[in-house]
């Protein structure tokens, strides 16, 4: 393994990211604090949610912006320089095995997804305003769900990345990332789904949903949340799998 | 000093279109068909047919043939880029489908289309291959530099790649390809897209890095590129290797060496005896009723002759046209087609 070569390709894509840094944080973080704002303060304000509705909100949030900005940090760049012009190739003629080309951008996911969901935090804290009673009890465990939540959006990003073409990517919202926002758990915990038995099974498949049952049983413990022990475990399965698969891909299309 | 490169019994079948005609790539996602849904039929391409070839530590090796001829193909293979179906390839002693970053190493790679990192400029696209290599930060500061001089990219060596023309696209990825001082560089297709001037300049770049010792490997179909570069050249059709050698030999193999294309409003049997019965004939090939191509050891000096036999036979002589011995009429003799067909 080449680690002077692996980290000369996360210096690059930092770089890039450094450059895109304004147009990138309002892709990933404009629409959940306007989330924020609108179901956070203005509903709950005006008398038509809970207070309690505050605590709910913040951990699915943060679990939403750091799936779908590891998911756009891999997958994006992806799509584009595995396209005609195959920008990716200088890359691959490095001298690396072409797998670990998928770890780094692995990796230069999961950084984003960590500083998206470190940006969250404390945004959406101050546009929530008083009422909201975050909990730093176990920071480890804490710290456990988030880089598993980061390598989970960041091999879904690479698993994306290399499923689809140019021409799907509109798809790929409406098809794979608009139904996992609305079904992940993120506005409601997943014991909400009570009522829609068949549902609340159904959406298990949704790593969304033990990123945001996750996060709510570190950060507000006092609300109905899946246990620790079943989150870890489902997030260590997902995250196993998305990586296997994303890696093969990568590799079948790194070369012809 | 350079190193050599083999390929033994190289074999390519796409059964995928190849990537350059792949559409859209991903799921194919096809709505409205029902559960009788046809079996895909299976289209396979053979690229490459059993190819075999060595070449030398440090000489310039052109790859000649029309387009699809499987230039790129072999290009590929040997870059780590294509995975061939069948044979071996190795770069100095590494194979290169089983130490592939030692193989790396070793190349540079121009390929056919720039497939510069766009999200960079052209210094920092210098910079970070450099880095991919290992190179030390002062090292790839000085070769980046040195590389935009002699390219003639100064002016524009801090906007972004994307927005630069085809021409100095592709010199920046000639710049780029030499970065890390390869010992063996692959160009393919090189000079097309080029203005005659940069043309010229890139044929002088590629002749001073040979000079340094360097293996160069260059496809192209054109025919004065690859006589006025080439040390060594294989010429290549549908796969497979046609013939072989250098330039002087290759065009020496052709029977007499001249070439004339004549058109005849019809060219019967007794025409084509006759135009092989005049002194200096070699060979006399006609694949329709009107054309015949003649392979002699002179050129004008034929023309009466030629008159003679075509009113003895008692047909109109339409168009004569005469060519030099040249890489494409050697082309013409073991293909039957012009090189642009």
């Amino acid at each position: 393994m080449n680690w002077k070569t692996f980290y000369a390709m996360l210096q690059r894509d930092g770089h890039v990211a450094r450059r895109n840094l304004l147009p990138m944080l309002l892709q990933n973080l404009l629409q959940p604090l306007l989330l924020v704002f609108v179901f956070g303060r203005v509903l709950t304000s005006s008398g038509m949610m809970r207070i309690g509705f505050k605590d709910v909100l913040l951990p699915g949030i943060m679990a939403m912006s750091m799936i779908l900005s590891g998911v756009q940090a891999v997958a994006m760049p992806l799509i584009t320089e595995f396209q005609f012009t195959r920008e990716i190739e200088d890359r691959l003629l490095a001298p690396m095995e072409n797998g670990w080309l998928a770890m780094e951008k692995v990796a230069a996911g999961m950084i984003q997804a960590l500083v998206a969901g470190m940006v969250v935090i404390p945004a959406a804290w101050l546009l929530l305003g008083s009422g909201v009673h975050l909990s730093m009890a176990h920071p480890l465990q804490f710290a456990a769900i988030c880089l598993l939540v980061a390598l989970c959006s960041a091999s879904g990003g690479l698993t994306l990345g290399c499923t689809i073409g140019q021409t799907q990517i509109g798809l790929m919202f409406s098809l794979v990332l608009a139904p996992m926002m609305m079904f992940g758990c993120a506005y409601y915990p997943w014991s909400a789904l009570a009522a829609f038995p068949g549902l609340q099974y159904a959406v298990l498949i949704n790593p969304l949903v033990y990123a945001s049952e996750g996060l709510r049983g570190v950060l507000v413990p006092q609300v109905p949340h899946i246990p620790a022990a079943v989150v870890l475990a489902a997030l260590v399965v997902i995250d196993a799998a998305l990586l296997t698969v994303g890696l093969d891909r990568f590799r079948k299309k790194a070369v012809s | 000093m350079g190193i050599g490169i083999r390929i033994e019994d190289l074999r390519k079948v796409y059964d995928t279109p190849p990537p350059m005609a792949a559409r859209g790539a991903g799921f194919a996602w096809s709505p409205g068909r029902g559960a009788r849904r046809e079996p895909k039929k299976k289209t396979e391409v053979v690229a490459l047919d059993g190819i075999s070839l060595a070449i030398r530590p440090g000489e310039v090796f052109g790859l000649l043939g029309p387009n699809g001829a499987g230039k790129s193909t072999t290009i590929g293979i040997l870059t780590t880029r294509v995975k061939p179906t069948g044979g071996r390839a190795f770069i100095g002693d590494f194979d290169v489908w089983r130490e592939p970053v030692k193989a790396k190493r070793l190349i540079g790679v121009v390929p056919q289309r720039p497939n510069l990192d766009f999200a960079l400029t052209a210094r920092e696209i210098l910079l970070f291959h450099g880095a991919y290599f290992g190179q030390s930060v002062r090292e790839r500061t000085r070769r980046a530099g040195e590389l935009i001089e002699k390219f003639k990219l100064a002016d524009r060596a801090d906007h972004m790649a994307r927005t630069f023309s085809g021409g100095m696209m592709q010199r920046l990825s000639i710049a780029r390809a030499m970065m890390h001082d390869p010992e063996a560089l692959f160009l393919d297709e090189p000079s097309a897209g080029l203005d005659p001037q940069t043309r010229l300049l890139l044929w002088e770049i590629i002749r001073d890095y040979n000079r340094e010792g360097k293996t160069i490997v260059l496809t192209t179909h054109y025919m004065d590129e690859a006589d006025s570069l080439c040390q060594r050249l294989a010429i290549i059709d549908h796969g497979r290797i046609i013939a072989q050698g250098d330039p002087q030999e290759l065009k020496s193999s052709i029977p007499g060496g001249y070439l004339l294309r004549l058109r005849f409003d019809s060219a019967p049997e007794p025409l084509l005896e006759g135009l092989r019965a005049i002194e200096g004939v070699r060979e006399v090939h006609s694949s329709d009723h009107v054309a015949a191509d003649v392979y002699s050891d002179r050129g004008g000096s034929l023309i009466p002759a030629i008159v003679a036999a075509a009113q003895a036979a008692g047909v109109e002589l339409r168009d004569i046209h005469i060519e030099e011995p040249s890489l494409e009429t050697l082309f013409l003799h073991h293909t039957g087609r012009s090189l642009r067909d």
